[in-house]
């Protein structure tokens, strides 16, 4: 396991995209927290630690992308064959690069989301500065991103892969919020991914879902796409 | 030309051989349909009865329209004026939000602070509260006869929009800005003569001022004029974090009147107060206003008809000596979808475009990355060499068949998300069939031109991923930010610039200015006009291929 982690850890710092990927998530996160930060004069009563943090509903984007790569690459260039080869054992591989992923995504995203709080901080006129919300971000980008490379493990095909997991990230809460009957509309914003992950960042009172619950409901969407990638690649051709 | 037909015949051939990307646009075209049909809205138009059925007033020139108000009215035949001095309103305005504005009940400032937008002046209190709504309306009316919907011409004094003179429900005119108070009361007169209304505003009652006039062809020689107060439906937009939405209910207005004369050949003191639009009438839709609120937001009170409880006893006439005071809740205006309004527009059940956005996106960027990947890209242009043709002949092909799909699911969608909707109960605001053309054409274009983006941005950036994302972001998360987390303002800016501009072409009901709505995406209603939509959404795409056919002329494939 320990040569199955330093080979994909190689190999994630060795990719050209990869480390601008990282930037970019750290860049887009703070400038899109900045830009809502600013553009908005908060009413009293708005959830204003949440409103800081806006920006990872653009860094997820890119943590998608992130993680879909890291498995993606390897089936486009035909990288896989090696890979196997050199690691028979194909459930240590995800599992490695799993590792790799929520290392590095829970680095970057660490320094993404501690940007956004200081600008949030910086343009926001009270005090948004709550543990829970930025801890619980950092573990949402991370559980997105493996998300994402368990998704596309499934489907061997990273366009396609990152397709699916910004369909569930970005259109499954605006159906929801197209849902007419509220009890159904609860249960959908219970059950995406996006929606119940989000709610670790809410200080508000009215909740769909706890926070932790809420991530917990996104662990298991991330747990559920690796365990059926691992299930997956035991079981075809690669 | 020939040239171009084989290419595009080859670049057709391989996007119909390829598996998944045609079960991914019949899988996208599915979905559309699917969400359009969705079941879960549900009202009560219609379900209990005949009577429950909910059919609005139509207006002279056919819209729908909201036509209920306090009227203290007499039959007068040919022409003649009428003068009323207005010295002031009152009101009382729904309440239950914890962001409520304190106290608009001194309309003396008419800059904005009725703007549903506005934020000045915070605090509030639950339950309702004094305070004129905005478009609370209180003056003379000159109508056809008292039945809904029939032609009118009025001059009013409004609750922070000052004099106004309206006529035939869709038309607003502008007068002063000055609110009338008992300190500075405001003179209003409405004079006829044939077919034609004036309306004129004074301070004194000796210096008029005429606000406009009116044609109305279809005023009889004898109409009923007098005075009218009516109050519409009050809504505020109510944000709190990821959630926005409105709040808001019925609102009532008083008006206080003295000095009501008329003259110039009409004569009569009979006056005679009376409900227009009072309760067992139709338009008591149920509460599908509720239907578009995101994030949950509070049910924004039944309709602006009549026949709620909040309502009853809204109404009445008080006179003391010279004095009178009028007391009425409604609107005279055309009837408007979303929150503040009474159904839901056929836009809303075309909610599953975004599913088939991704999918175009997806498409339209694999088509060409694919073959980057593959090496095909080589094959490609050494058979057709001209680059920017084989550039051309795949945009024309995944644009085609994104038109196609986008036709049909839309197409299906308009028709029968309608029937399905009305079947539950829901009343669904009827749009002319050139509006419908529009939003199903208008979807078509949507997804052909977010394909001819995606595909310019994987032929530039050459990976699939990458494109794909850029894609999303810059068409998707717009919208979604705009109906989430952002404050209107900022919302609109960004869906003006963005390429997200392109929903516009789904708006399916107009907006109008003097109706107090809160006229959000997320209701579809959307800063530019639709064709300005379209043409954002096709110069972002326009740019993206011709950056990409730059770099495909210049670069190694």
């Amino acid at each position: 396991m320990r040569n199955a982690l330093r080979a994909e850890w190689t190999k994630a710092c060795t990719s050209p995209g990869l480390p601008a990927l990282l930037a970019t998530m750290v860049v887009s996160m703070v400038a899109l927290s900045a830009a809502v930060a600013a553009a908005t004069d908060p009413l009293p009563g708005t959830d204003l630690p949440k409103l800081g943090l806006t920006g990872v509903l653009l860094g997820q984007a890119v943590v998608a992308v992130f993680g879909a790569l890291v498995m993606g690459d390897e089936y486009a260039t035909g990288l896989v064959t090696v890979t196997l080869t050199a690691v028979p054992r194909r459930s240590r591989v995800l599992a490695a690069k799993a590792v790799v992923v929520a290392g590095v995504l829970a680095a970057a995203a660490t320094i993404a989301v501690a940007g956004s709080v200081l600008v949030a901080r910086l343009l926001l006129p009270a005090d948004v500065v709550a543990a829970r919300p930025a801890v619980g971000s950092v573990l949402y980008l991370v559980l997105i991103g493996l998300l994402s490379l368990g998704i596309v493990t499934c489907v061997r095909s990273s366009a396609a892969g990152v397709g699916a997991v910004l369909a569930l990230l970005y259109v499954l809460p605006i159906v929801t919020a197209a849902v007419a009957d509220p009890a159904w509309q609860r249960h959908l914003r219970q059950i995406g991914p996006a929606s119940a992950g989000l709610a670790v960042q809410a200080t508000g009172a009215d909740l769909d879902i706890g926070p932790w619950k809420g991530l917990g409901v996104l662990a298991l969407w991330a747990a559920g796409a690796l365990l059926a990638g691992a299930a997956l690649l035991e079981r075809r051709d690669a | 030309m020939n040239g171009f037909a084989n290419t595009l015949r080859a670049e057709w051939t391989k996007f119909r051989t390829v598996r998944g990307w045609v079960l991914a646009t019949v899988a996208a075209a599915g979905l559309i349909v699917a969400l359009g049909v969705m079941p879960g809205m549900e009202g009560t138009c219609g379900k209990h009865g005949l009577s429950s059925g909910c059919e609005l007033p139509l207006g002279p020139g056919g819209e729908e329209v909201t036509d209920s108000f306090t009227f203290l009215h007499q039959a007068l035949t040919g022409d003649g004026s009428i003068t009323v001095r207005v010295t002031g309103m009152t009101g009382i305005l729904p309440g239950g939000d914890p962001h409520g504005r304190g106290d608009t009940g001194d309309p003396n400032g008419p800059n904005g602070t009725g703007d549903p937008n506005s934020r000045s002046g915070r605090g509030g209190t639950d339950g309702p509260r004094h305070g004129v709504a905005p478009w609370a309306k209180a003056g003379l009316i000159v109508k056809a006869d008292t039945g809904q919907g029939s032609t009118y011409a009025a001059v009013m004094m409004t609750g922070a929009h000052g004099a106004r003179m309206q006529y035939d429900y869709t038309h607003d005119l502008a007068g002063g800005p000055d609110a009338a108070t008992a300190a500075h009361p405001r003179w209003l007169r409405l004079s006829r003569a044939g077919d034609t209304v004036t309306g004129a505003e004074s301070a004194d009652g000796v210096r008029w001022v005429t606000i406009g006039t009116a044609r109305l062809p279809g005023l009889p020689a004898t109409a009923q004029v007098g005075l009218f107060v009516t109050s519409p439906q009050y809504t505020e937009e109510v944000h709190a974090g990821l959630a926005s939405g409105a709040m808001g209910g019925p609102s009532q207005a008083t008006g206080t009147f003295d000095h009501l004369a008329t003259g110039d050949g009409w004569t009569g003191t009979a006056w005679q107060p009376d409900v227009i639009g009072a309760a067992g009438d139709p338009g008591a839709a149920g509460d599908p206003g509720a239907a578009g609120d995101p994030g949950g937001a509070d049910d924004p009170g039944g309709p602006g008809g009549s026949g709620d409880g909040p309502r009853s006893g809204a109404e009445g006439f008080e006179r003391d000596g010279d004095t009178m005071r009028l007391r009425g809740s409604g609107d005279i205006a055309p009837a408007v979808a979303g929150a503040a309004g009474l159904g839901v527009s056929i836009s809303q059940t075309l909610v599953g475009t975004f599913v088939g956005l991704i999918v175009a996106v997806v498409v339209g960027c694999v088509f060409v990355t694919a073959e980057y990947r593959r090496g095909l890209l080589r094959t490609t242009l050494l058979a057709s060499p001209g680059r920017v043709r084989v550039l051309a002949a795949k945009a024309a092909v995944v644009s085609g068949a994104m038109v196609v799909t986008g036709l049909t699911a839309a197409a299906a969608v308009v028709v029968l998300g309608q029937r399905v909707l009305r079947g539950n109960g829901v009343y669904v605001h009827p749009v002319p069939t050139l509006t419908e053309l529009r939003v199903v054409a208008g979807t078509a274009a949507l997804l052909a031109l977010a394909a001819i983006l995606a595909l310019g941005l994987g032929t530039l950036l050459r990976r699939g991923v990458t494109a794909i994302t850029a894609a999303v972001v810059l068409v998707v998360l717009p919208y979604l930010l705009a109906v989430t987390v952002l404050p209107i303002e900022a919302a609109r800016w960004l869906l003006r610039v963005t390429p997200a501009a392109g929903f516009a072409l789904q708006q399916a009901a107009p907006e109008y200015p003097q109706v107090a709505g809160l006229y959000t995406p997320a209701d579809g209603y959307f800063p530019l006009a639709p064709w300005a939509g379209l043409a954002v959404l096709a110069g972002w795409a326009a740019v993206a291929l011709a950056v990409a056919a730059v770099a495909l002329r210049r670069r190694d494939a």
